[in-house]
């Protein structure tokens, strides 16, 4: 297909909206959710959104998108709150909770969706797409109702920025100044169901957590505020949710909701390793860095140590001496003081008999020596 | 206002307040008063109910019984006139925003639904963190902040809030001592100018230098009033019990001691 085919083809057309879309408010509503430690919550309200789906085609009577949507919304945002309401108010641990809500809610859904299934009617084709996504399958007018969706809940937290921050932060001072915390978090919570129905159609119950959590935590490795955070997980999501979808038209056959996960996961691994500041290889660098700095200050303190105790600012030190002393191979940290031109490498006047080279602290070593020591003591006081 | 006030000398009154958890009792039938312009604090072991007390006077954990006002006024009345600094390790500080963003939450209350902090509410927040000397961190991510410095950004938001009454939850706990004195300095100059500060305190040992009023609390009141009065072996022991042995109670009660320990941290 060429590329120009790619872009008139309506079937395409609509599939890549869809996932602009989905990754849009899921990476928005994604990072408040995973801020607010609530990664798992999505996954239990996308699994629960099945029954909910199965409800609403028992109600239509047939495979009628509002019908099935709105059971969706209704049955996973129930669950959700259930969820809020019990951890609040009991002893159960929020996972043990999600937990059991998620599978119970799932188990539901499938028992619904194969009781459909078995009435022979006609108009169920389809139905367990809701499973993993059927992202061909979506139409102009589903487009429409995730479109609606989605500058729904962008307009929601765009007018209530501060206080869905404030809560997220610091939920007891936002008490404190009066905000109604509860009903800010049920808004919060209600809208990441609503993220959840429009992904419905495009990756299914069971992959909408990656598409919700995945674009935050990639978001939250390269950004310092709220601001940006939200608004670069939103352009992984679309991003991701674009690439996915053009990857699986390129390529017949593939599913595209897993594919768009895909995409959007690769964006969290290469953010994990090499995000400045917060990726592995950013900290595995640091770590190594700091050791070494270590070294050589242990190293040159020494040096300064040794001079002090002979009363002799020029006092050599035999190699292996040092590495004796340290208990590990010197010769590293002491090329990189001579680099530095902290220490020299200096020959043995002729007069000595001991005719091996031998290290001697430089004046500037010296003064970095005196000031290592400086900045150790003050830490003590 | 037809209705009478409710003890309108007292910053704070709570009369009868109990609270629970899982039928347990946390507080038990607390009368608590503090007079304006005090610095008072509260102490009492692990488990006194000192963090839930704070939290049920605003109204943040539901009580049993009891009610509280501020100045004859309950506290929905009067919430302006509150400033609140929560215990540190209460919010996560990897939270994605900056030492003068947090500060600027303190104006949040005032602001209002909708609007959005503007110029002035950021100038107001560097006011206050230039007042605990961190004015060269505004911009730092509050993640790399030390305890010490985050605990200084928390106090810089409650005085934006520009209160006459401050909560503050264990302000002192595991910060330098740089840091607590600037912290000290702080809530000294708030109660010079006639405001009222409540201090949950974990150290028994600079109570008197620092701290005017006190209440001593496990889970019922065991004392409360001047320091002088109220901080004596007696009281000290009926509270923390058994635990006062591990305290060196010598060094607790000889006056000076506190002192000089302070001025030379």
């Amino acid at each position: 297909m060429s590329p120009l085919e790619l872009i008139t083809d309506h079937t395409i057309q609509n599939v890549v909206i869809g996932a602009a879309l989905l990754g849009l408010i899921s990476g928005v509503l994604g990072s408040f959710a995973v801020l607010r430690k609530q990664s798992l919550l999505g996954d239990t309200m996308s699994h629960a959104a099945l029954p909910g789906v199965c409800i609403g085609f028992i109600i239509a009577g047939a495979r009628e998108m509002s019908f099935l949507l709105l059971g969706a919304l209704t049955t996973g945002a129930l669950a959700a709150l259930v969820m809020l309401m019990l951890t609040r108010n009991s002893r159960l641990k929020t996972d043990a909770a999600l937990g059991i809500a998620l599978s119970t809610s799932f188990a539901l859904g499938v028992v619904l969706l194969t009781h459909i299934q078995n009435q022979n009617n006609a108009a169920q084709g389809g139905l367990d797409a809701f499973l993993f996504g059927q992202a061909a399958a979506t139409l102009r007018s589903d487009l429409w109702i995730m479109g609606g969706v989605t500058l729904v809940a962008l307009a929601l937290v765009g007018a209530f920025w501060k206080e869905f921050k404030l809560v997220s932060f610091d939920p007891q001072f936002a008490a404190s100044l009066g905000m109604p915390v509860m009903w800010l978090e049920v808004l919060l919570t209600v809208m990441i169901a609503l993220a959840v129905v429009v992904g419905l159609q495009m990756v299914g119950v069971v992959l909408m957590a990656a598409m919700i959590i995945a674009p935050a935590v990639a978001a939250r490795q390269w950004s310092h505020r709220l601001e940006s955070m939200v608004i670069l997980a939103a352009v992984i999501g679309v991003a991701g949710g674009v690439f996915g979808a053009l990857l699986s038209a390129l390529s017949r056959g593939l599913a595209t909701g897993p594919l768009i996960i895909l995409s959007v996961s690769s964006v969290v691994l290469v953010s994990l390793l090499l995000a400045p500041g917060r990726g592995f290889v950013w900290e595995g660098i640091r770590l190594w860095q700091g050791r070494r700095r270590l070294r050589y200050q242990q190293v040159l303190t020494t040096l300064y140590r040794l001079a002090l105790h002979h009363d002799d600012p020029t006092f050599r030190s035999e190699q292996g001496m040092l590495d004796t002393y340290h208990g590990h191979r010197t010769r590293a940290a002491l090329r990189q003081l001579l680099k530095r031109g902290l220490v020299e490498w200096r020959s043995a006047p002729p007069e000595e008999p001991r005719g091996a080279k031998h290290w001697v602290l430089t004046p500037r070593g010296r003064d970095e020596a005196e000031r290592i020591l400086d900045s150790l003591g003050r830490g003590e006081s | 206002m037809t209705t009478p006030l409710h003890e309108p000398d007292l910053a704070l009154h709570v009369e009868d307040l109990t609270v629970s958890y899982h039928s347990k009792p946390v507080l038990w039938d607390i009368d608590f008063d503090v007079p304006p312009g005090v610095m008072a604090a509260i102490v009492g072991p692990n488990g006194a109910g000192k963090s839930t007390l704070i939290k049920s006077v605003l109204g943040l954990v539901p009580t049993v019984a009891g009610h509280v006002t501020l100045f004859g006024r309950t506290y929905r009345r009067h919430r302006r006139r509150v400033g609140y600094v929560p215990q540190r390790s209460s919010v996560d500080w990897d939270f994605p925003t900056t030492a003068l963003d947090v500060v600027t939450m303190g104006l949040y209350g005032r602001l209002g639904w909708i609007r959005r902090p503007g110029r002035g509410e950021r100038r107001e927040a560097m006011q206050a963190l230039e007042m605990v000397g961190m004015q060269a961190f505004a911009d730092r991510q509050i993640s790399q902040l030390s305890g010490g410095q985050q605990q200084r950004v928390f106090l810089a938001r409650a005085l934006v809030q520009k209160a006459d009454v401050y909560f503050l939850d264990e302000p002192m706990a595991g910060v330098d001592a740089t840091t607590e004195r600037a912290i000290v300095d702080i809530l000294r100059r708030l109660r010079d100018d006639g405001k009222t500060v409540i201090v949950v305190h974990h150290d028994l040992q600079t109570v008197r230098s620092y701290f005017d009023w006190l209440m001593i609390l496990n889970v019922r009141v065991i004392a409360q009033g001047r320091v002088e009065d109220v901080y004596t072996a007696d009281n000290l022991r009926s509270a923390y019990g058994g635990q006062i042995a591990l305290l060196d109670e010598t060094a607790l009660m000889q006056p000076g001691t506190t002192d000089d320990k302070t001025a030379g941290a």
